[in-house]
């Protein structure tokens, strides 16, 4: 199959300021791309220029195999949902979802048609003829995804479609999207600042930061081999332990050293690891330690920790721990037995774990 | 809170029911004392020449006559022609009105782009269409005249037309400017998106948004070109006056007994359209003054 989107070399200037670095990402149809990142990091801006609202310094953008670089939004078989929803105010909801149709000369039937067609689809029947004004957050919200199905486009743009709706509101229309994704097989590129909406959405993620693209994988790639600190720092919650620690070759695997406080260093063998440098940085989930004897493996090593805080989660519990001079989290079964201030034998999963450079960021294994 | 705690006769019934009075009183006054003029216009306009000789300033019309109204709006001598105020007083209809629309129509179009669709350089076209807010009436009589000569406009009612608009366009596009800066620029994205274009979006979208703003925009532009007297004696001629004009002539041609009734009904009559307009619309003026961001 031909990628249905597919970018290259793009650089994007404001001025001198460069504000996104050679841009290549290409994606299959059917695809839910993500792009996320901290605010200002140019995945609003990749957006605008997929778009076609905000020309491009140099480098290609093609849709459907057609070359779009300098065409203009209309003509690009996009269509977009804004953050603001960006509802035209004095229009009603009927004539909102029209607007692009009656534009673009299509006759009145074929209007009527597919707007009760979607609306039907989004259950927004009853608020036809309202005012944008008089609709709730996640009303306004469906309404803005309407303007985009009754498009029928190749491909559907959302520039962080729900960050003004609130956290309920927002899983139930994140749950929404998602199955709309699933019934229409449409492609879409979706940008949000939050990784969960990142991770639950996406078949395919880009994590930016200040303008590059720091990785380009699916959830599961992401999340499990982050390719550099940033990545492994910016997916997950709560965040990657990264644990800063002294690697020794020894025989056949490696031997990380963790150094604590008040105790004697941790030491954990790692059989897989090879040609680490001396000093790296241990990155491990939450969930990657384990209370002793809840985690079974060859990879799975044992060690007494001062549990410092637990914080009972309800599903979960997570305890802290202070390991290399940083605070480490671990999640535990919600019966834990783990009190602060006392010693807890803890599981560290090494069959996850990443290692880091320092001074890089850059993944090691 | 604490302040208020400080100060005990703001915080007890009878201080603050005082200080009511005190405001009410003052304000009192203060319309009392700016009514004054029109009480005096209004009674001095339904006397007769006979009872203004006689009678006090301030007093009531002791027989109410409307003679007076009728030779200011259709008797009283400008110069040599003695046909009143009626003539002019439809010159600066057929004067303002388009004026007005036109102006308004520019400056809403202006504000569009300059809000909404930045270009290179729109910031200080911006600042100079601002600039022209503020330059003196006097200083672009003769530049305008000579303009006026050259276009062959000189001493027309569309002459006139001309420079008001030139003059009011400052004005409405910072108005109009500074209302469509707060419409979200994503509405544009949307509608772009949607496949419309620069016209249709303004067509569509921006107008339909406007009319809190464009109210304010025409009272500010009609006042402006109705009162105007320094542009309608500049630039027009015998059977172009605007009203301003003639009243001014009606007031100072009389000759021999000064008819006081007349000027002053012919000054209501002038007075009358602006007067009409903020009454009507005024309550639009204050809320389109203060309205600003859309929701929605």
């Amino acid at each position: 199959m031909s990628p249905i989107l597919d970018i290259s070399n793009l650089y994007k200037n404001y001025g001198s300021t460069e504000i996104l670095k050679d841009i290549n990402v290409s994606i299959e149809p059917g695809d839910f791309l993500v792009l996320v990142g901290p605010s200002g990091c140019g995945k609003s801006t990749l957006l605008n220029c997929i778009a076609g609202l905000e020309p491009i310094t140099s480098g290609r953008i093609e849709i459907g195999g057609r070359d779009m670089t300098h065409v203009s939004p209309k003509d690009r078989d996009i269509a977009m949902v804004f953050q603001s929803y960006a509802l035209y105010p004095t229009m009603s909801v009927a004539k909102n979802i029209t607007f692009g149709m009656k534009v673009r000369g299509v006759d009145a039937a074929t209007q009527e048609a597919k707007l009760n067609e979607v609306a039907r689809q989004l259950q927004i029947e009853p608020l036809l003829n309202r005012r944008p004004g008089q609709l709730s957050g996640g009303q306004r919200q469906r309404v803005a995804m309407g303007r985009a199905l009754v498009r029928d486009p190749k491909l559907f743009l959302f520039d962080e479609p729900l960050s003004n709706l609130d956290a309920k509101l927002r899983v139930e229309m994140r749950m929404e999207i998602k199955k709309l994704h699933h019934n229409l097989g449409a492609t879409m590129v979706y940008v949000t600042h939050d990784q969960i909406e990142a991770m639950t959405l996406a078949t395919k993620i880009v994590v930016m930061k200040g303008g590059v693209v720091q990785q380009i994988g699916s959830p599961s790639e992401i999340y499990n081999t982050p390719a550099n600190l940033f990545v492994a720092d910016f997916m997950g919650s709560p965040a990657m332990n990264l644990i800063p620690a002294r690697a020794r070759s020894n025989g056949n695997g490696t031997e990380i050293e963790i150094a604590r406080d008040n105790d004697a260093p941790i030491v954990l063998r790692d059989v897989h690891a090879r040609n680490l440098p001396e000093d790296v940085i241990l990155g491990l989930r939450p969930e990657d330690i384990a209370q002793a004897g809840f985690r079974a493996g060859e990879d799975v090593q044992q060690a007494a920790c001062m549990i410092d805080m637990v914080e009972p989660a309800g599903a979960d519990t997570y305890v802290v721990s202070n390991l290399g001079g940083k605070q480490v989290t671990a999640r535990l079964h919600a019966e834990t037995a783990a009190r602060p201030g006392e010693m807890l034998d803890l599981a560290f999963d090494l069959g996850k774990v990443s290692y880091f450079a320092p001074d890089s960021g850059e993944r090691l294994n | 809170m604490t302040d208020l705690a400080l100060s005990p006769p703001l915080s007890r019934p009878w201080g603050r029911l005082a200080l009511r009075w005190l405001l009410f009183t003052l304000l009192g006054v203060f319309a009392l004392f700016y009514l004054m003029p029109l009480f005096v216009m209004v009674t001095t306009s339904l006397k007769s020449l006979e009872e203004i000789r006689t009678g006090s300033l301030i007093a009531f019309p002791r027989e109410v006559t409307f003679e007076a109204w009728k030779t200011a709006w259709s008797g009283a001598c400008t110069g040599i022609q003695c046909e009143g105020l009626r003539p002019y007083f439809w010159n600066s209809v057929v004067l303002a009105i388009p004026a007005v629309l036109i102006s308004t129509f520019v400056g809403a179009m202006n504000g569009y782009v300059i809000a909404q669709w930045r270009f290179r350089g729109a910031n200080l076209i911006f600042s100079l269409l601002l600039f022209g807010c503020f330059i003196p009436f006097q200083v672009v009589l003769l530049p305008m005249a000579r303009m006026l000569g050259i276009l062959g406009l000189a001493g027309s009612i569309p002459g006139l037309i001309f420079v008001h608009v030139i003059y009011g366009i400052g004005f409405t596009t910072l108005f109009f400017r500074n209302y469509y800066v707060t419409i979200p620029s994503e509405l544009v994205k949307a509608a772009k998106v949607d496949g419309a274009g620069f016209f249709r979006i303004f067509w569509s979208i921006f107008l339909p948004l406007s009319l809190p703003i464009v109210v304010v925009t025409v009272i500010w532009q009609f006042t402006q070109i109705w009162n105007d007297f320094l542009f309608g004696v500049s630039f027009s001629q015998a059977g172009t006056q605007p009203v301003t004009v003639a009243l001014n002539n009606i007031v100072n041609s009389t000759t021999g007994v000064k008819e006081y009734n007349v000027d002053m009904a012919a000054a209501i009559i002038a007075a009358l359209p602006t007067l009409i307009v903020y009454v009507v619309a005024g309550k639009y003026f204050i809320r389109g003054l203060t309205a600003g961001s859309v929701k929605g």
